[in-house]
C-alpha cells in the first residue's frame, strides 16, 4: 500500500486504469441505465417511477463513497503524511459532492409522484443534504490552505475524518428514527428487490462505481501534473534570481 | 384527491439531469488532466 504512494509508480499504473475503469464504466452504465429504462418492467406499487432507482441508489452509495475515501485519505495524510494522500481527497471532493447533488435530486423526483411531495425533513434526507453541505465546506477549506505550511495545511484532512461520523448517520438513519424513507432493501448477503430489478441495480452501481474511479484517476493525475509544473515552475525562478 | 401526474415525465427529467451531470463531469475531469499534463510537460521542455 505504501509502495502505491510513491508519485512515479502511481502515475505508472494510472495511465493505464483511468482509460480502463472510464471506458469499462461508461459501457457498463449506459447498457444498466438503457436496461432500466426499456426492459424492466412497471414495479406493482411505484409503477415507471421505479426506473428513477437506477440512478438514485447509485448515487446515493457514490456520495456516501466519496466522502469515506476523503476520510481514508486525510487519515493516511494525518498519520503517514504520504505525498498522495491529500491529492487523492481533492480529487475525491468534487465527484463525490456531484453524485450527493445526484442524489437529493432524483430522489426528490422520485419522492413527488410517489410520496406527493418534493421534500420531506426526515433523517435519511436531511443528513444527506449535511453531506452535501460538508463537501462544499470540505472544497472552500481545501481551497483556502492552497500553498500555506505547517498544520494549518492539514486542516482540510482533520475535517474530512470529522465530516466522516455523518456516514453512519445517514446509513443508519432509516433504522434509528422513524423516516419517510424506506428501510434497507438490499443487506450483507440478503436483498428484498426481485430479480427483474436487482441486476439492473447492480450492474449500474459497478458502472457508476467505475466512471467514478476513473474520474478520481484523471483528477490525481491532473492535480499532480499541476504541483509538478509550479514546483519546477518554482524551481527555475529561484535560479534565475540567483544568477 | 391525488393527483394525476405522467411519471414518465419524472423519470426523463431524472436521466437527463443525472445522465448530464455524469457526462459533464467526465469530459472536464478529462479537458483539465489533458491541460495539466501538456503545461507540465511544456515546463519540461523550457
Amino acid at each position: 500500500m505504501h509502495g502505491f504512494a510513491n508519485p512515479a509508480r502511481f502515475l505508472r499504473i494510472a495511465r493505464w486504469l483511468m482509460p480502463l475503469c472510464m471506458g469499462v464504466g461508461i459501457v457498463l452504465t449506459a447498457v444498466a441505465l438503457g436496461w432500466g429504462l426499456f426492459v424492466v418492467p412497471p414495479e406493482r406499487l411505484q409503477g415507471e417511477t421505479v426506473r428513477i432507482l437506477f440512478l438514485h441508489v447509485p448515487a446515493a452509495w457514490l456520495g456516501m463513497a466519496g466522502w469515506m475515501g476523503i476520510a481514508a485519505a486525510s487519515f493516511t495524510e494525518v498519520v503517514w503524511r504520504h505525498p498522495l494522500a491529500a491529492i487523492a481527497a481533492r480529487a475525491c471532493a468534487v465527484p463525490g459532492a456531484l453524485f450527493t447533488a445526484i442524489c437529493l435530486v432524483t430522489g426528490s423526483l422520485w419522492g413527488r409522484p410517489a410520496w406527493g411531495t418534493w421534500w420531506v425533513w426526515d433523517g435519511r434526507l436531511t443528513s444527506m443534504l449535511v453531506l452535501l453541505f460538508l463537501y462544499f465546506g470540505w472544497l472552500a477549506l481545501a481551497r483556502a490552505s492552497e500553498g500555506v505550511e505547517g498544520g494549518a495545511a492539514r486542516a482540510p484532512a482533520i475535517f474530512g475524518l470529522v465530516g466522516a461520523v455523518n456516514i453512519p448517520i445517514i446509513h443508519y438513519s432509516v433504522i434509528w428514527w422513524k423516516v419517510q424513507h424506506q428501510p434497507p432493501s438490499i443487506t450483507m448477503g440478503k436483498s428484498a428487490i426481485d430479480g427483474a430489478f436487482l441486476w439492473p441495480l447492480l450492474a449500474a452501481t459497478l458502472g457508476f462505481t467505475l466512471i467514478f474511479a476513473g474520474v478520481v484517476l484523471a483528477r490525481m493525475r491532473a492535480l499532480l501534473a499541476s504541483q509538478q509544473a509550479e514546483a519546477r515552475l518554482r524551481r527555475k525562478a529561484m535560479a534565475e534570481v540567483e544568477f | 384527491m391525488r393527483e394525476a401526474m405522467d411519471a414518465w415525465t419524472f423519470v426523463i427529467a431524472s436521466y437527463a439531469i443525472g445522465v448530464g451531470a455524469t457526462a459533464v463531469m467526465i469530459a472536464w475531469s478529462l479537458i483539465t488532466m489533458k491541460r495539466a499534463e501538456r503545461r507540465r510537460d511544456e515546463t519540461r521542455a523550457r
